[in-house]
């Protein structure tokens, strides 16, 4: 009985010392992705936004991006109509890591395209948050975020995956490819006499994407930091 | 001829009725633009409803000149045939009614003549009408909401479909799309034309024309498969609406738009072929039973 | 004197229906030629077929010498008419349905030679009128004005007076007596009124239930003097045969029946004659004048018309 306690007691000790450290590790390397982060308090960026939804068939559209710490993000097409995915708003990674109170836990190590990730997940410490869970992949080297899921309660999940270049520095991609749930489109019945020209669906949706899901990439141009984004814009 | 149609022109332009069909399409019109002005927003989250959870979406921008046309054709296509037929449904009736068919059938013109004046001056009314109901709805739509890019909803099977077409891409599809409506509504006035040869009044063949249509659209919105493969392509009330055609636009593999393209041309041609086919065989069929007729209004 | 309207064996079926049979009968240049019968005698099928509203069953119409079936056009450009009611386009003005129908008659028009026609039968005044405002007779003045418009040669009235007041019918009376005889315009003119014909036409035609009773020149038909003589033997076909080699040929009228037209006094020399033919007479009437011959028609029941008003 006594034994039994002891090894109880050792393997408890091992696991909070474990967990304690993987969390510490995970603390760290999100604060300093974070501080990273942070040094962005406003950006204006151009990019070019593409939507692959089943049913939705938009052109490629050149949009602007504004964001404003700490979480206003706007996407805006300057030129025409653009369909922004809602969830898009947390392509605003502060969002994701500085949101709301969580628990950091370090998942191991990874590849992403040839580099080195380290995979930690964020446990939202707010039972109620629609957030369930967030994991998210860093690039230990250049101190930013790769790929992050993150799974709600209401909205499914949502994955951003992220390409870096000229503003790595900032913590700022290249590249973004968002990747969210969708329901499926109907139309109101009966609001339209269509012309039925006999053809099949044509099958656009690409194959790494499961139903009622949709991708939208932006590929940012350039950005201009920390200059200041009047609020009229959000 | 030439002397026969601008006779037949100078006559529908002094009649009343004539411009009940542009006083009713701009009244439609109009109203539409009123309400979509004062409302269009509840419009369009009835239309994106379903989607409204997953995308942002600037309603007020999508509620565009272009936009405003098609929504308005949408209505009034299905309308207008009523229109067309309040006046190619009285050129051989409507003549036997007043007694003036005698006296022009006494007049050296041959019945032959007569018939295909009568079907060029529907045709030519017609052609007005659109071109009417392209400034009404176009222009004017134009000037009061603005150019920006175009939302077409669609059904396509099963399935519903929201297509973006660039502004710069969409006034050669409105084009194409009244030329092809006047062709589909010249169907209309070919039928009237016919129907009006066995009336001696414009009521019976208006009211013909406008069953015929009202039958064969419901029948062409039947979705039972018996009726899809063995009825719907023989009505030409199939291919009314087969302007729509212009506003699908193609995608390439990642269902992105591919600007300047028609999803199926093909079928759009076809229907034009058979809509032409419609137009040859009823205006024959007006020629030869006309020709037959006798006279005695 | 050339035909101008030459009409053999006119025949027209509708269905079941014989609205004409086997008519033939020649209109003169420079005639007034009535046209007399009850409503439904087969009147207004006729001048419809010689309009080419209605088309033949069986026979030929020759106008100005040719064919209407082959040269329709050409002969229309050449007759002016008004059927039964002038109807117009009651929405235009008198002066554009007449303008209509120069033009549709192959006229180059000018304002001047319209406004000339519209005096002409008393219309210039409200040339800018629309017809929807005019009297009966107004739109028969302008009915007649659209037939005259193209200066044809042959003008066919039918039933011209029909709706007309006194005054209304003297004014198209007097008109039709100056076309002929001011203009030299062959009038063809439709009545179920023998008074009406008798006062403006030279010559005549009844015809009944589609079939032609007599034709000749109203002066003789009219003449007191002469009676239709129906003849009763055992052979009528063989009778009238041997009647045509003989100087009663003359008086013979056409039809299935043995009928002359011929001055009552001259009977029993025809009676000796026709039992020198060897014709076996069963009996002969000699009561009726024209006139009287016409009231009988109009008495009997039976229309076989169906523009019969």
């Amino acid at each position: 009985m006594m034994n039994m306690l002891k090894i109880g007691m050792f393997v408890s000790y091992v696991f909070i010392a474990l967990t304690g450290n993987a969390q510490a590790t995970a603390n760290v390397l999100i604060k300093t992705v974070s501080d990273k982060i942070d040094r962005v308090n406003n950006y204006e960026a151009n990019g070019k936004m593409k939507t692959n939804v089943t049913f939705l068939k938009v052109p490629e559209s050149t949009v602007k991006i504004y964001f404003k710490k700490p979480n206003k993000l706007k996407i805006k097409n300057e030129k025409g109509i653009s369909f922004v995915p809602k969830g898009a708003v947390s392509i605003n990674l502060s969002n994701i890591i500085n949101g709301s109170k969580y628990t950091a836990l370090d998942a191991g190590a990874d590849m992403i395209a040839n580099t080195k990730v380290r995979v930690i997940k964020l446990l939202p410490e707010d039972d109620n948050a629609d957030v369930v869970l967030s994991t998210v992949y860093i690039d230990e080297a250049n101190q930013v975020i790769r790929k992050a899921k993150t799974t709600t309660r209401e909205n499914g999940s949502y994955q951003l995956e992220m390409t870096y270049g000229k503003y790595i520095a900032y913590g700022l991609p290249d590249k973004i490819i968002f990747t969210f749930n969708t329901k499926d489109y109907k139309l109101p019945k009966g609001v339209t006499f269509d012309f039925d020209d006999g053809t099949a669906v044509k099958k656009t949706t690409p194959d790494n994407l499961k139903k009622n899901q949709g991708m939208a990439e932006i590929i940012f141009d350039s950005y201009i930091i920390n200059k200041g984004v009047p609020d009229t814009v959000f | 001829m030439l002397t026969l149609l601008r006779i037949e022109l100078f006559k529908i332009s002094r009649r009343p009725r004539t411009y009940i069909a542009f006083a009713a399409i701009a009244a439609i019109v109009f109203i539409f633009q009123f309400a979509f002005k004062a409302d269009g927003e509840n419009y369009m989250n009835l239309m994106l409803q379903s989607v409204k959870d997953t995308f942002e979406f600037e309603k007020v921008r999508a509620i565009n000149g272009y936009f405003m046309c098609y929504i308005i054709l949408n209505t009034l296509l299905i309308q207008v045939p009523i229109l067309v037929a309040l006046i190619a449904a009285d050129s051989i009736s409507g003549e036997a009614n007043m007694g003036t068919l005698r006296l022009l059938i006494s007049k050296p013109i041959s019945r032959t003549q007569l018939i295909l004046v009568k079907f060029a001056a529907a045709t030519i009314f017609t052609i007005l009408l659109l071109l009417w109901m392209a400034i009404t709805s176009l222009v004017f739509s134009l000037l009061i909401f603005g150019a920006d890019d175009m939302l077409i909803f669609r059904s396509k099977g099963d399935e519903s479909q929201i297509l973006l077409i660039s502004r710069d891409d969409v006034i050669w599809r409105y084009l194409a799309a009244f030329a092809y409506a006047t062709v589909a509504l010249t169907v209309i006035a070919a039928l009237s034309l016919f129907l009006s040869i066995f009336a001696e009044n414009s009521i019976g063949p208006i009211i013909a024309t406008v069953c015929i249509v009202i039958v064969c659209t419901i029948i062409s919105n039947i979705n039972v498969p018996i009726i899809d493969k063995n009825v719907k392509p023989f009505l030409f009330t199939s291919y009314l609406v087969g302007w729509k055609g212009f506003f699908y636009i193609a995608t390439d593999s990642e269902g992105i738009p591919i600007k300047g393209s028609i999803e199926n041309w093909p079928a759009i041609r076809n229907s034009l072929g058979i809509l032409l086919l419609h137009i040859g065989g009823l205006v024959a069929a007006s020629v030869i039973v006309f020709k037959k007729k006798d006279i005695l209004s | 004197m050339s035909s101008i309207i030459s009409v053999s064996n006119l025949s027209k079926q509708f269905k079941d229906t014989s609205a004409v049979n086997g008519l033939s009968f020649t209109v003169n240049e420079g005639d007034v030629y009535g046209f007399l019968g009850q409503n439904g005698a087969g009147k207004s099928t006729t001048i419809r077929m010689l309009l080419s509203l209605v088309a033949p069953t069986r026979g030929e119409i020759n106008i100005f010498g040719k064919k209407l079936s082959t040269h329709r056009s050409e002969i229309l450009r050449r007759v002016g008419a008004v059927i039964e009611k002038p109807d117009l386009y009651k929405y235009l003005s008198a002066y554009d349905n007449l303008s209509i129908f120069a033009r549709l008659s192959g006229m180059k028009v000018t304002r001047q030679l319209l406004m000339k026609q519209l005096q002409m039968v008393g219309l210039g005044e409200r040339a800018d009128s629309k017809v929807r405002t005019f009297s009966q007779g107004m739109k028969q003045r302008l009915g007649i004005a659209v037939a005259l418009v193209h200066d044809p040669a042959l003008i066919i009235l039918d039933e011209p007076t029909n709706g007309l007041d006194p005054q209304g019918i003297a004014d198209m009376r007097n008109l039709i007596v100056r076309l002929r005889s001011e203009l030299g315009k062959t009038v063809l003119i439709s009545s179920h009124l023998l008074s009406e014909i008798e006062v403006i036409a030279n010559r005549m035609i009844i015809i009944h239930k589609g079939q032609k009773m007599v034709e000749g020149n109203v002066a003789e038909l009219l003449d007191p003097a002469h009676s239709l003589i129906q003849v009763e033997t055992n052979d009528n076909e063989t009778a009238k045969e041997k009647l045509k080699q003989t100087q009663w040929a003359a008086y013979l009228q056409e039809g299935s029946q043995l009928r002359l037209m011929m001055n009552k006094d001259a009977v029993p020399r025809l009676i000796n004659d026709l039992v020198a033919l060897n014709v076996q007479l069963l009996s002969i009437n000699s009561s009726h004048s024209l006139e009287n011959y016409f009231l009988s028609l109009t008495t009997l029941p039976g229309n076989v018309d169906p523009f019969a008003n």
